[in-house]
């Protein structure tokens, strides 16, 4: 299974980069014009999410690197713990939706310091794989189009990252504990 | 809610530091995380100027219509205020599946060509859709197949079995992805409500 997927996955940008311009061709599209009229778009649009990101991302170094975030952390600790969550995941479970480069760092961390094959190694390994960066995703989409009230989707997508957290951590307990 | 988050984030962090009486600790990283920022647009210029093109030729060769065409149960299902004919659905579709197969760069542009279809279809432009919250409901729980990231990582660090985790994983994120399906179809019902 996993290496017909992965096998896919290696395949489909090289399938998709020359079946896209053939199948247009067959179809009398002036492919090498359609595509610099498209790509033309492609500056503006990052140029676009430059302020949105500047700001996020500015607040959440600010919230990582002093050491608030460790601080927020202490609160966590006993709720992990009559949960009999491991605590070291904690700070991966509270940066993975503000910062993706942030929660990878700790994963990384737990990764040197109790192996990957560990069952805390296995279960850092879900939860950031699990999910993505909410905050990021939630920038970089709407600024792109310069939504400025973006109602509940910040609500729903980091209620989904809770969701994901405990998720991972009980399929993990169900598969690599028993 | 997003001013609160954000300033609550710089205040506690001001806060920390100042408590610690390392107030310069502020402002380092303040300038770590715009340069870091400008430094992840940048790096998305190349990808988004690539596929932005790639998306074109597809648009015009009718790819995009097809694929909504093909999709269009699921995507009734998840977005019943897109026409199904319109472009919006294609580029929707063709997002959800490059996050499918962990084709994570593809999947930006292709998002963001979706926001900007369904930002045709809003009557108030600064004010987001139902339809864009679902999008940012499934681009946020980030459904994959293959973890490919985590699974470079756990090989780095030398783990005998590194793809050991892609079952749980799978299984973890469809059901964050469902729970996040359900609670956008919550909200939506409440906010069609209110207004």
């Amino acid at each position: 299974m996993y290496e017909f997927v992965s096998l896919l996955s290696k395949w489909m940008l090289p399938l998709m980069i020359v079946m896209i311009p053939l199948y247009a061709i067959w179809r009398k599209v002036p492919v090498y014009e359609s595509f610099v009229e498209g790509a033309k778009e492609g500056f503006p649009t990052a140029v676009e999410i430059i302020p949105h990101l500047v700001g996020m991302m500015v607040a959440v170094s600010i919230f990582r690197d002093t050491g608030a975030m460790e601080f927020y952390l202490q609160f966590l600790r006993p709720i992990a713990s009559w949960l009999h969550i491991p605590e070291e995941v904690l700070p991966i479970g509270l940066l993975r939706p503000i910062s993706g480069t942030g929660s990878l760092a700790f994963v990384e961390s737990v990764l040197r310091t109790y192996g990957p094959d560990s069952f805390i190694g296995k279960l850092a390994s879900t939860i950031q794989a699990s999910t993505d960066t909410t905050l990021y995703v939630i920038t970089v989409y709407f600024g792109a189009v310069g939504i400025k009230r973006t109602l509940y989707a910040l609500k729903v997508g980091l209620w989904a990252d809770v969701a994901g957290f405990l998720f991972s951590w009980i399929i993990c307990s169900l598969v690599f504990l028993s | 809610m997003i001013h609160y988050i954000w300033l609550f984030m710089i205040a506690s962090g001001v806060i920390a530091a100042a408590l610690q009486g390392k107030i310069d600790l502020v402002t380092m990283a303040a300038l770590n995380g715009a340069k870091e920022a400008v430094a992840v647009c940048i790096g998305l210029i190349s990808i988004l100027v690539f596929w932005l093109g790639m998306m074109r030729i597809a648009k015009d060769a009718g790819l995009l219509e097809k694929l909504a065409y093909i999709m269009r149960p699921v995507a009734k299902a998840l977005f019943p205020t897109v026409p199904t004919n319109h472009p919006a659905m294609g580029y929707i579709l063709s997002n959800m599946s490059a996050n499918l197969f962990g084709l994570g760069n593809a999947a930006t542009p292709m998002g963001i060509k979706a926001m900007e279809e369904l930002q045709k279809l809003n009557p108030d432009p600064k004010t987001a859709t139902p339809a864009m919250c679902t999008l940012l409901a499934l681009n946020t729980s980030g459904l994959t197949l293959i973890p490919t990231t985590i699974i470079g990582i756990r090989m780095k660090h030398g783990s005998v079995d590194p793809t050991d985790i892609i079952g749980p994983t799978l299984i973890a994120t469809f059901c964050a992805t469902s729970f996040a399906i359900l609670l956008d179809r919550y909200y939506q019902r409440r906010y069609r409500k209110k207004s």
